[in-house]
């Protein structure tokens, strides 16, 4: 008997047809395409992109060099040189992030007691060079002041969870 | 003004010699077929394209041109721009040669599918057994691209390849001899005018597993999902193309697609009538869609056509195994099967034809 229903299961093509009904249905079915430089997905305020590093509200840059950071980064991307200012305080001279390495894991940030160092929503950049991948303090800072009310609000979504 | 252009253009015609006359009005012919054949097969690769991606709830190519219509087009350009690489050690000569004899074939099979009444370049006896033997040369053009290419994913493939169509080829050819039984005839002409008198008199009813056999040997003659072990990716690259890049790599594409369209050409009107109306005989004979047009040759060989399209979508690829397996132990059985069924209908004279 079940032979007999294998046979006209099979020459019948029933799982087959079956299959065809299904690419069949979705041929009509909506589509879920985003086109991207058009529209865009909704981004998480966790979104870890291109690196930025923060000042405070009086200008002082938030950074004190306690290469929490460089000590976390698991593919040592990280690269920072301190000294004392003038004013007796630790300030880095040199903070140097490696984008070819960066995993973009967000450890820095989870790591910065001070909030310094911070991933934003930045995702679409390139390099034209050799040597553009590394972004030095001033490439960090600049980006951090130009989009800091930006960063601020993404902590503050975020502060609830923490 | 006009008057004397064409005053002048007939006089330089008439100084051509007779025999070059007829030269040049048969070459004529061939490109009114072969200029919409090359379209259709760009824009097939299109609809593919887009058909995939519907079903995959995508929207496929939309960026070239007006909603990507231009798209078969670019990839054209970029591919006559690609510098054609010969690995170096293949066998040049086999290696340039090995595209040239697989498309050529897929062309050449045009010259005896008739569009419409009347309308067929060459009205042979034996059209049915030209197309036989010239989709049965294809094969060659991809075994000796595995050879000349001097790589091992080439000749595994084309082996594959070579194995599989002469295993189909014959269930293919059993599915023909079906449709010859009825008609009587290897012409193709004849073929369709003996499915007159609309859908019920088509040969797909009588035949109904010869069509389903010559269909499915069809889809795997041309190598199309789920019939493409020759090019499965995940075990041989790319199959016996690996070697080939830019044109001559995309000739291998062409003939793909004009045998799918030649395929879908065939069955149409081996099965399904051809350029008969399907509402003959059940509307006026006057009637707008009763009468025989090239449109409904072309409307039943694209619904062949998305088949492909449709199935490559849809059926994961079979194990190799398994297709020889459903060539030689089902599908040869079902047509000889099928064919003493037939000679006993056609000798009791049951049925739509009476030989």
């Amino acid at each position: 008997m079940n032979a007999i229903k294998y046979f006209i299961k099979s020459f019948s093509f029933w799982e087959l047809l079956k299959g065809l009904g299904v690419t069949g249905k979705y041929f009509f079915a909506k589509k879920i395409t985003v086109q991207y430089p058009e529209e865009k997905t909704p981004m998480s305020p966790r979104f870890r992109g291109l690196h930025a590093l923060r000042r405070y509200a009086n200008g002082e840059e938030r950074c004190i060099a306690c290469k929490l950071c460089e000590a976390v980064c698991p593919a040592l991307a990280i690269t920072i040189d301190s000294e004392e200012r003038e004013d007796g305080t630790r300030r880095t001279t040199r903070y140097d992030i490696d984008l070819f390495k960066c995993i973009y894991c967000g450890f820095c940030e989870e790591a910065c007691p001070v909030d310094a160092i911070v991933e934003t929503h930045i995702f679409e950049y390139h390099f034209e060079e050799h040597g553009q991948q590394i972004m030095t303090k001033e490439k960090l800072l600049e980006i951090g002041d130009k989009y800091e009310a930006e960063i601020a609000a993404n902590k503050q979504a975020d502060a609830v969870y923490r | 003004m006009i008057d004397s252009f064409l005053a002048i253009g007939l006089d330089v015609w008439d100084w051509f010699p007779a025999d070059m006359q007829t030269l040049l009005f048969i070459i004529g012919k061939i490109l009114l077929i072969l200029l919409p054949l090359l379209l259709c097969v760009a824009y097939i690769t299109f609809a593919e394209r887009k058909v995939i991606g519907y079903m995959q709830s995508r929207i496929g190519p939309n960026r070239v041109g007006f909603r990507g219509w231009l798209q078969p087009i670019a990839d054209a350009l970029k591919l006559m721009f690609k510098e054609v690489i010969i690995p170096t050690k293949s066998d040049k000569y086999l290696f340039l040669i090995a595209p040239v004899l697989s498309i050529m074939p897929a062309l050449a099979a045009w010259a005896v599918i008739p569009f419409d009444r009347g309308v067929v370049l060459t009205d042979v006896n034996a059209g049915l057994l030209y197309v036989l033997a010239l989709t049965s040369i294809g094969v060659y053009g991809v075994i000796i691209a595995g050879w000349a290419s001097n790589s091992k994913y080439a000749i595994i493939s084309s082996l594959r390849v070579g194995a599989q169509i002469v295993a189909y080829e014959i269930a293919m050819g059993f599915a023909l001899v079906g449709v010859l039984m009825a008609s009587g005839s290897l012409n193709m002409s004849v073929i369709v005018e003996g499915q007159a008198g609309g859908i019920g008199s088509w040969y797909i009813w009588p035949l109904f597993p010869m069509f389903f056999v010559y269909f499915i040997s069809g889809v795997a003659e041309t190598n199309r999902a789920p019939f493409d072990v020759a090019e499965g990716e995940s075990e041989i690259v790319a199959g016996f193309h690996v070697e080939y890049s830019g044109m001559a790599f995309a000739i291998f594409f062409l003939a793909e697609y004009a045998n799918i369209i030649l395929i879908s050409a065939l069955t149409a009107l081996l099965f399904l009538g051809g350029w008969l109306s399907p509402f003959e005989g059940l509307l006026a004979a006057d009637h707008w869609l009763a009468g025989t047009s090239f449109f409904w040759f072309f409307a039943k060989a694209c619904i062949f056509a998305f088949c492909f399209l449709w199935f490559r979508a849809t059926f994961p690829r079979y194990r190799y195994d398994q297709i020889m397996r459903l060539g030689w132990k089902v599908f040869i059985p079902v047509t000889i099967v099928w064919l003493v069924v037939e000679a006993v209908m056609v000798v009791a004279e049951v049925g739509p034809w009476a030989v």
